[in-house]
């Protein structure tokens, strides 16, 4: 659990973060998104205490960020930043390793950790362990940068715009990977974004920014179908926001039971929920079968299916 | 570290081991080069002596300018020091504007003639290089790695040895050269006040009209020299560590 209360950050006597209160629940994904300028990676920054709040209390799990030695508090909070800030005179192995040596682990547990999480990240490849970040692709970097934040297992992760600098393919396929390790590892996320896509497709909570203050904060349907004025109707894109919200949904989340008769046209349960659309767009099909690869029924999607968020 | 990286130095040791048996060898030879000189080869100290007193010169000023010049690099970029960085900056430019024999000039007359002196200027001369490379090498540490490094939990002292000082290392490492190897050159001048070294060949030959005694104290100045310079970039070849 994090906390902040009445937390404000003053630079120049401009409020950057402005009389903030926020609490964020034990293993939730929350997005914090607004412009640049918003104050976004400034409140993520203070829950680590790397900067300090100027007014306000900040607690994770109960305990005030500015109690005790800010190294112990950050060893148990993973840290991501953009384009992995990967130590460039450490080994991918020795960049992973960084925290559990920092507290201490004897070598063999530590080999461990560092080979079951090159795993995860999908870096297993021979020979990859001992290579410098300057020998890896920039998506392989941020990988090495989810891994290092992971590695003593901390409860939460803190990412500010950890997928800023990746070309869209690796960028979508780190947040596909990103998703999976939460639904996995069940950590309590806050990831900071100036991607709206992004944050609707990640977020369960979403947090916007705007001027410091929170502007609105909701599920991504409720931001998308009920956005809280002009300004974040403009950022979110308008209507067509909807359509980033189907993609960040599968067929499978929302299908109904298998119906007697085929309704003519089928799709993949794994199947994102803009595919479906564009399929019954370009079949002329109100209603698909779900069906598996060998063609087995295992459900159908009407077209009213496809928002769960709308309201009724 | 292989055997081909080593070679250059060992070349350089070999010819610098070669002169000191060979040159107290040579009377014959600067007979030949120099007629008219009465006593071609310097015998007023050994060579090996010379070269011996120069090296302990020259290692103990750039030693101790590299303690305090590395050391007083460090703290002025810490929060703490931040403040003094302009200060040291000028105070340590202002050491390198003057003439070496000006700084002899100044601390002969508080400790003495002989080596003590020659010390004190040649640590003066020396640390300019070295606080201006430790500054510029902890200062070029990449923004975002030492924001990773607070994030992940490492303590003040732990990113400066694990983090800053290696990545820092290849500049620090720059100074601390040019430094000995001025240091080198700038060493003989220590004999013009008594100082025992690969100088005193050299002022007793241009003051008595011996070029000969140049000569000798000379080669060996330039092999010795290039001796350190390649000792150092054994240090600095190949990836950083």
């Amino acid at each position: 659990m994090i906390t902040l209360a009445g937390v404000s950050k003053l630079y120049g006597g401009r409020r950057v973060v402005d009389r903030l209160d926020l609490a964020l629940t034990d293993g939730s994904f929350n997005v914090i998104v607004g412009p640049s300028g918003c104050g976004k990676s400034t409140t993520l920054r203070m829950m680590n205490a790397l900067i300090p709040a100027d007014e306000g209390r900040i607690t994770v799990n109960g305990r005030d960020v500015r109690d005790g030695d800010p190294a112990i508090l950050r060893r148990g909070i993973g840290y991501v930043i953009q384009a992995g800030g990967l130590f460039p005179h450490w080994s991918v192995f020795d960049n992973i390793a960084t925290v559990p040596r920092l507290l201490g682990w004897p070598k063999a547990r530590v080999a461990e950790r560092v080979a079951a999480l090159l795993a995860m990240v999908g870096l297993q490849a021979d020979g990859l362990a001992r290579r410098r970040p300057s020998e890896l692709s920039g998506g392989q970097q941020q990988r090495v940068g989810v891994a290092r934040a992971l590695a003593a297992d901390p409860p939460i992760l803190l990412m500010d715009e950890p997928f800023g600098a990746l070309d869209p393919v690796t960028r979508h396929g780190l947040q596909d990977e990103l998703k999976a390790i939460h639904k996995a590892t069940g950590k309590t996320i806050v990831l900071v974004t100036h991607d709206i896509e992004e944050a609707l497709k990640l977020g369960e909570r979403i947090i916007m920014l705007e001027e410091g203050r929170i502007a609105q904060d909701g599920t991504p349907a409720a931001i998308v179908h009920r956005p809280a004025n002009a300004r974040v109707r403009d950022f979110i894109g308008g209507e067509e926001a909807i359509l980033k919200l189907l993609a960040g949904a599968t067929v499978a989340q929302v299908m109904r039971p298998v119906a007697s008769e085929a309704a003519g046209a089928s799709i993949a349960p794994g199947a994102t929920l803009s595919a479906a659309l564009a399929h019954m767009v370009a079949s002329g099909h109100r209603t698909l079968d779900v069906s598996e690869a060998d063609g087995r029924r295992i459900g159908r999607i009407g077209f009213e299916d496809l928002d769960p968020g709308r309201p009724a | 570290m292989t055997l081909r990286a080593l070679r250059p130095v060992l070349l350089m040791a070999a010819l610098l081991a070669g002169l000191l048996v060979l040159l107290p060898r040579s009377a014959l030879l600067f007979h030949a080069l120099f007629p008219s000189l009465d006593r071609p080869l310097y015998t007023r100290a050994s060579f090996l002596d010379l070269t011996l007193a120069h090296i302990r010169l020259v290692l103990g000023a750039t030693g101790a300018a590299a303690l305090v010049g590395v050391s007083a690099g460090i703290f002025v970029t810490r929060e703490a020091g931040r403040r003094l960085l302009p200060l040291l900056s000028a105070t340590a430019a202002i050491g390198q504007t003057f003439p070496p024999v000006a700084v002899l000039a100044l601390t002969v007359p508080v400790l003495g003639y002989g080596s003590g002196a020659t010390l004190v200027a040649l640590f003066v001369y020396a640390l300019l290089p070295i606080i201006a490379n430790t500054v510029t090498g902890l200062e070029g540490v990449e923004r975002s790695t030492l924001e990773a490094a607070d994030g992940m939990g490492f303590t003040p002292l732990r990113r400066l040895l694990q983090i800053e000082l290696p990545l820092a290392a290849p500049v620090i490492l720059a100074g601390i050269r040019t430094s000995a190897i001025i240091n080198v050159g700038t060493a003989t001048v220590g004999s013009t006040v008594g100082a025992l070294s690969l100088g005193s060949p050299i002022i007793e030959g241009l003051s008595g009209s011996n070029t000969a005694y140049v000569v000798q104290g000379a080669i060996l100045v330039a092999t010795l020299a290039l001796l350190i310079d390649r000792l150092f970039a054994l240090g600095s070849d190949g990836t950083p560590a």
